[in-house]
């Protein structure tokens, strides 16, 4: 089959199987998650085939695949949509394809496939477990499996339909569609339990704070297409449009390009969780695990970063190399204070997968920094093993509380709560696949040297900011990396090292095959990822393996972007500030048994900065003021219906009027004496019928006597 | 021809007024009755007294006079069936008590 009509039919898989779930097969729990799992892995080797043909392309940022088709009539011309795969969307297929299908695949053991149905469980609410008899006639506690569960791989296949559409994009009106179905499915998995509240406020808060990026961001696509009359990339992004785009001036100061560019990037913002829109992202965490790994950790945050890659020469319009255009400035303040700001927060966290909501919002901003800055190979680099090995530490806390909640099932005690790090505890021995993949996955993030992939794509976006004297952007992300290993060493230590806390964890079970084997073949990913794109001048290591991602995500720029001269500073900085955190991570948490010797739960960071709070006040009050108060209150219920009221007021009125003076009287009095008229006329020639003949002949004969009379004497 | 036509017209309005006397003043429905015969006689007399006194050839006024036999012969019968009828039901004959089509 020819690549471009490949491309066209990687999304496909997912969306039948979406609408084949949806319409036929809800309640067969095992065709359902087989026509999902097929469907993912369809387009999983769909992927696979077109990113092999794409690396036997020499020169393949100029020899892409694409194809478009005629879409909408645009006057004389048509608007066309299109598939293309350069070098950098085979990238990003490649950890799209790999992460959807193990996700897929993790997501039948997490949702308890193969166990009974629960004792009382409802649709709505997160299975509570089942009551069975073993072969003693003893009653056990086990897991239950989830009561929707056809609907989340259908929700699922609709994602993922939406993530290979935005890939596989040519143009950025399908991109965007496809970033909308993803916001869609991400309000619709959030709120997967929604029998509980937080999972639905969860489900609102995201959908709008991200509905918020999109607004900027359609006010983007069509300022580009008002400025240039087209969306596809490969058009946009020649060097007469990017020149006219570039010295066209639009507003404060921007050219038109950099004002496209900072509207587009507010997408990003929203879609990726970057302050000051990162408040969604850790409440996301309510939905099922596999949707907090494939959603909101490895795809459509991710998708994001992605789409700011893809309109990175509209940022860097004007970029000659030395000092940042406005826009960058923009880009590079917001990721880097994002990266650190967020990795304060997660320090202080408890919840197991919170930390990884903060630390996935910390790695998205250290992408954006990097996009600032101009290194872009670097953002792309660590976006792919950033999904990863993300996907990884999400899946690792998904199979975590898998495993406390059979501890829970185990000890009966519901109130525990299985997420919280401080009821765990040397769970290393009971699910030792779970921890060794946290483990790589946990080093890889925290940039553990040379061995992990975090470690490679986090030193070159280092060497990058170090490279080109960007002071404030490398020292920031620099302690923002120490953070992060210091979190991440924090949660390994609380969760899998030292003795167990509680009861639960003393109870704690490995999760079945269908969770553990798509966490080993992550956590390959996870470390093996990173060889691809060691830097040539590394000491030792440099050369061993050609620079292979640099030279091939490069190629999709129309200048091919220089390797940034290695420097030693950068390199010793990663290495101090891995280490240095990891093992300060450790002492740290070694003997710590509650959250009260914690010493970092202050309520500041505990809190978020508050920031939830804040905006409620700053927000969410007036609107709900603006609603409640105003608009229904005021301008409804007041003016709207008081304008009515006014109208009913007044008609009742004229209706009082017009009964009281002309109805009764007139049209009733006039009906009333034409029937009393009739009435009394009637009585009055009553007397006349009396019933008695002869009186009946003497009244005709006298009348006939007198009109004789009268007849003979008038004639 | 030694009686003249004024006679017999005078004898029949007599005969009539009588008649509508009875009709008017007796109680009894038999009475009436009788009446009714009287003033369909009074004009029998008329009718026969204007052909005798007319063209004798044309003998339509007795003609007219035997109809007015058969009918009232038909009415007496018809009358005195529904005199006895209304008796055997109300046990009178007067007509000012058979007043059952007062309003």
């Amino acid at each position: 089959m020819a690549t471009e009509t490949l491309t066209w039919l990687l999304p496909l898989p997912p969306l039948l199987a979406f609408f084949f779930i949806i319409l036929f097969t809800n309640k067969r729990k095992a065709l359902s998650h087989s026509l999902a799992v097929g469907a993912a892995a369809l387009s999983w080797l769909g992927s696979m085939v077109v990113f092999v043909r794409a690396l036997g392309v020499e020169e393949f940022g100029h020899e892409v695949f694409e194809s478009v088709v005629d879409w909408l009539p645009t006057g004389d011309k048509f608007f066309q949509v299109g598939v293309l795969i350069d070098p950098l969307s085979a990238a990003a297929l490649f950890f799209v394809a790999w992460t959807v299908l193990m996700i897929f695949v993790y997501s039948i053991g997490y949702h308890n496939f193969g166990q009974p149905k629960g004792d009382h469980d409802v649709p709505g609410l997160p299975p509570h477990g089942a009551t069975v008899l073993d072969g003693k006639g003893k009653k056990k506690h086990v897991l239950s499996i989830e009561p929707m569960y056809s609907r989340f791989f259908a929700f699922i296949g609709l994602f993922a339909f939406g993530m290979y559409t935005l890939v596989v994009s040519n143009n950025l009106l399908t991109l965007f569609v496809g970033w909308e179905i993803m916001g869609l499915c991400s309000y619709l998995l959030i709120g997967f339990w929604y029998g509980k509240p937080s999972a639905r406020n969860a489900a609102v808060k995201a959908f709008i704070t991200t509905r918020i990026g999109d607004v900027f961001m359609l006010l983007g696509i069509a300022f580009l297409y008002s400025a240039t009359g087209t969306l596809s990339f490969r058009e946009i992004f020649t060097e007469e449009t990017m020149h006219v785009l570039a010295t066209t001036p639009a507003f404060f100061g921007l050219s038109a390009a950099g004002m496209i560019g900072l509207l587009l990037f507010i997408g990003t913002v929203g879609k990726s969780a970057q302050w000051p829109l990162h408040v969604w992202l850790p409440d996301a965490m309510e939905g099922p695990t596999p949707v907090s790994a494939m959603i909101h950790a490895a795809t459509m945050v991710s998708a994001g970063v992605y789409a700011s890659l893809r309109m990175f020469p509209l940022l860097t319009a004007d970029f000659t190399g030395h000092g940042l255009t406005p826009a960058m400035s923009v880009v590079a303040f917001i990721g880097a204070f994002t990266a650190i700001f967020a990795a304060t927060i997660a320090v202080a966290q408890n919840d197991i997968k919170r930390v990884l909501a903060y630390s996935t919002i910390s790695q998205l901003g250290f992408m954006i920094a990097a996009l600032g800055i101009g290194a872009y190979v670097a953002a792309a680099f660590h976006l792919v093993t950033h999904a990863f090995f993300k996907a990884l530490l999400f899946l690792g806390s998904g199979s975590v509380i898998h495993g406390m909640e059979h501890g829970v099932l185990h000890t009966g005690n519901h109130r525990l709560d299985p997420q919280d790090m401080f009821n765990m505890g040397g769970l290393r021995r009971k699910m030792p696949v779970t921890f060794w993949t946290f483990l790589i996955g946990g080093f890889a993030l925290s940039g553990f040297p040379l061995v992990t992939a975090g470690f490679w794509s986090k030193d070159e976006i280092l060497a990058d900011a170090f490279g080109h004297g960007h002071w404030a952007v490398f020292i920031t992300l620099a302690v923002a990396a120490f953070l992060t290993a210091f979190y991440t060493m924090r949660q390994i230590t609380l969760t899998f090292l030292g003795k167990p806390r509680t009861k639960e964890a003393e109870h704690a079970h490995e999760t079945p095959l269908t969770m553990t084997v798509p966490l080993v073949v992550l956590a390959v990913f996870a470390v093996g990822y990173g060889w691809v794109g060691i830097p040539e001048h590394f000491p030792l290591l440099g050369g061993l393996i050609p620079n292979w991602f640099h030279e091939f995500v490069g190629g999709t720029l129309l200048e091919r972007p220089e390797a940034v001269a290695f420097s030693i500073w950068p390199l010793l900085t990663s290495l101090g500030v891995a280490l240095g955190g990891l093992g300060l991570g450790y002492l740290a948490y070694r003997n710590v048994q509650s959250a009260a010797q914690d010493k970092l739960q202050i309520p500041f960071l505990k809190n978020k900065y508050y920031f939830d709070e804040a905006y409620n006040f700053l927000f969410v009050r007036p609107a709900a003021w603006f609603s409640e108060v105003f608009v229904s209150k005021w301008i409804d219920k007041g003016l709207i219906d008081g304008i009515l009221h006014a109208f009913g007021w007044i008609a009742g009125k004229l209706g009082f009027i017009f009964r009281t003076y002309f109805d009764a009287p007139v049209v009733n009095g006039f009906g009333d004496l034409v029937g009393e008229g009739t009435k009394k006329a009637g009585s009055a020639i009553r007397p006349l019928q009396a019933g008695r003949v002869q009186y009946y002949m003497v009244v005709s004969l006298s009348v006939a006597l007198v009109v004789a009379v009268l007849y003979f004497v008038l004639a | 021809m030694s009686i003249p036509l004024s006679w017999f017209l005078v004898l029949a309005a007599a005969l009539f007024s009588i008649g509508l006397f009875g009709v008017l003043a007796r109680k009894n429905a038999v009475a009436i009755l009788l009446g009714i015969e009287l003033m369909l006689n009074a004009v029998n007399i008329n009718l026969v007294a204007f052909w005798r006194y007319g063209n004798i050839a044309e003998i339509s006024g007795q003609v007219f006079a035997v109809i007015v036999f058969a009918v009232a012969a038909a009415e007496v019968a018809v009358g005195l069936a529904l005199i006895i009828s209304v008796y055997r039901r109300r046990n009178t004959v007067v007509a000012n008590d058979l007043d059952l089509m007062k309003w």
